[in-house]
């Protein structure tokens, strides 16, 4: 019996809520494609927080920091019962606020991104408040390894290590790729671990598509330090067709792929796609 | 009674509020050993202080956030835009030395541009004192108020006899003549006073207002000075662009009222550093030299024959 059936069942479904929110207007995907395994496992396994109590003061926060990949947390918040599934079907519409970053309207989303490098700052905000309070709860931020260009992102490590916020968890979502390009081509962020480790966070790398991995890494006890966890993922995981490929950063499928993904995503044949990457940034 | 003497005093009536400053302490030098924990410290990193300040603020907290003025509305402008503006946190910005209250620190300190900035910010209020007896008399409303706050941190000796209680988004009416209204803010009202009683002296009926705050702004007290004098004059050491200026034109504008507008501001340049006194006579913005600036605008003598 695989201890995580459950897991990679949701993690499917998820998938395909992405793919869907991919047509239409389209969306994320590559971005949200890699971190939909981390979201399906922190929200089944670690994070206490449950749909019926979303604003209960020790609940655990998740905070998405590379907010371009909200499509995996809306699936994720939708196969977790914060919303119905149907909703999802509003992507882009106005009578809802579903669109290409996260806000609060959504329930279980707990601050709007979009622009990079804010919510690592934000998250230690909360967790400051946390630990006046006496707390336990903790405070998870995902970042994008592209992110990681930024200096408020350096910033904020050096003051999360001063003030010694042992409950706050920093997920990078190392997919190696930004908007265009590697990150190792552009502005390389290698190596990282060590790099996380002089600013002060106890650091651990691991297969960000691996539940098992993830249970390994994620039950290891903290040391005091603020965490990091380098989680190698791969952009567009699942989807052969777009995966890694930097020119897959956002799209925008015609409906007739988007059937074909699904179908490449259930392994049943590869996908042929003409529709070109939106120059977004 | 001090800003951190009054800071102080509501700290301890509200477990909510925090004070966090990105290494500027003058203001706030003692509260660190009272404070303990609820004193927060960041080291020079403005974008942490107000990222930080909004996660406190989504916890219920009120931050008092502590900064020079240029660096808090420049270098953690989008943090304070987007984390806290879109969300409209309570978290309470207190900009130092604005405007030329940055004396000898030259053009980087300079906060010409912050009115302007932290006005465009939905739901964000701009309030500017015009001494230490103002800026605490507004901190209890600066607390309590829901939304944002951008405090132009002035603590100096009291600039006038001021003539009515602090109340957020009232101006406070100085004088009243019917000849030329003057509007002004913060460090100018003790410059302002003495230019109007200048003008009065040489026989001008003068209407003075101390505008305390510029978001909400007191539109209908400008309006109804601005209808009742011949002349409409704004004065702030502030860049024209965005300020008050720009404010009174708006809503003169709106209104159809056809009053002509002085602007005395920092016009496309950063004033010449030096200590207060020396900028304020170098750059005109002392007392003889605004009203010669007002006298002027106004036409002399001929005007005021023409209105008596």
């Amino acid at each position: 019996m695989n201890e995580f059936a459950d897991l990679e069942a949701r993690a499917l479904r998820v998938r395909e809520h992405i793919i869907r929110m991919a047509g239409g207007g389209g969306c994320f995907i590559g971005a949200s494609l890699s971190c939909a395994d981390l979201l399906v496992y922190l929200y089944s396994r670690v994070l206490r927080v449950a749909p019926d109590a979303i604003a209960a003061p020790e609940r655990d926060y998740l905070l998405l920091s590379k907010g371009h990949d909200v499509p995996a947390l809306y699936g994720v918040l939708a196969e977790c019962g914060f919303f119905p599934v149907e909703r999802l079907r509003n992507h882009l519409r106005t009578n809802d606020s579903l669109y290409w970053h996260p806000n609060r309207s959504i329930p279980g989303v707990e601050f709007h991104s979009g622009s990079l490098g804010h919510l690592l700052s934000v998250g230690m905000g909360i967790a400051t408040d946390i630990k006046l309070a006496g707390a336990d709860n903790r405070v998870f931020v995902i970042t994008g390894d592209g992110e990681l260009n930024e200096g408020s992102m350096w910033e904020a490590m050096l003051v999360a290590s001063a003030k010694k916020l042992d409950n706050l968890v920093m997920i990078v979502d190392r997919n190696e790729l930004q908007a265009n390009v590697r990150t190792e081509e552009l502005i390389p962020l290698e190596p990282l671990a060590p790099r996380l480790e002089t600013f002060g966070f106890q650091t651990a790398t691991l297969d960000g598509h691996s539940f098992d991995a993830m249970q390994r890494a994620f039950r290891e006890p903290g040391d005091g330090r603020p965490r990091a966890f380098i989680a190698k993922t791969v952009r567009g995981k699942g989807l052969p067709s777009i995966e890694a490929r930097a020119d897959r950063w956002f799209v925008k499928f015609r409906d007739d792929e988007v059937e074909a993904l699904l179908e490449e995503l259930h392994g049943r044949s590869a996908a042929a796609i003409t529709s070109e990457a939106l120059q977004v940034r | 009674m001090s800003y951190e003497s009054e800071l102080l005093r509501l700290c301890e009536s509200d477990p909510r509020i925090v004070v966090m400053t990105a290494e500027t302490r003058a203001a706030i030098r003692n509260l660190p050993d009272i404070l303990g924990p609820r004193f927060l410290d960041v080291g020079i990193c403005e974008m942490t202080m107000v990222g930080m300040a909004a996660g406190l603020a989504l916890r219920g907290r009120i931050p008092v956030i502590h900064a020079l003025a240029t660096f808090l509305t420049l270098r953690a402008f989008e943090f304070i835009r987007t984390d806290v503006g879109i969300a409209r946190l309570p978290v309470k910005l207190i900009g130092a030395v604005p405007g030329f209250l940055s004396d000898g620190n030259g053009p980087t300190h300079q906060a010409l541009e912050d009115v302007a900035l932290m006005r465009g910010i939905p739901g964000m209020s701009v309030v500017c004192p015009a001494d230490e007896e103002e800026l605490v008399a507004a901190l209890p409303d600066i607390i309590r108020m829901p939304g944002p706050v951008y405090v132009r941190y002035n603590a100096r000796p009291a600039a006038v006899q001021h003539q009515r209680p602090y109340a957020i988004g009232e101006g406070e009416v100085l004088a009243t003549g019917d000849d030329v209204t003057l509007l002004t803010y913060g460090l100018l009202v003790e410059e302002a006073a003495r230019a109007c009683g200048i003008l009065e002296a040489q026989g001008y009926g003068v209407t003075l207002i101390n505008l305390r705050t510029l978001a909400p702004l007191d539109a209908a007290l400008i309006l109804r000075w601005a209808r009742a004098t011949k002349l409409v004059v704004t004065i702030e050491d502030h860049f024209r662009i965005g300020g008050l200026s720009s404010m009174v034109t708006e809503t003169l504008f709106a209104a159809r009222v056809q009053t002509p507008v002085l602007a005395i501001s920092m016009d496309e340049r950063w004033f010449h550093p030096a200590l207060l006194p020396d900028v304020l006579a170098h750059e005109g913005f002392d007392g003889p030299q605004l009203a010669e600036r007002v006298r002027a605008a106004i036409g002399g003598d001929a005007w005021r024959t023409a209105s008596a």
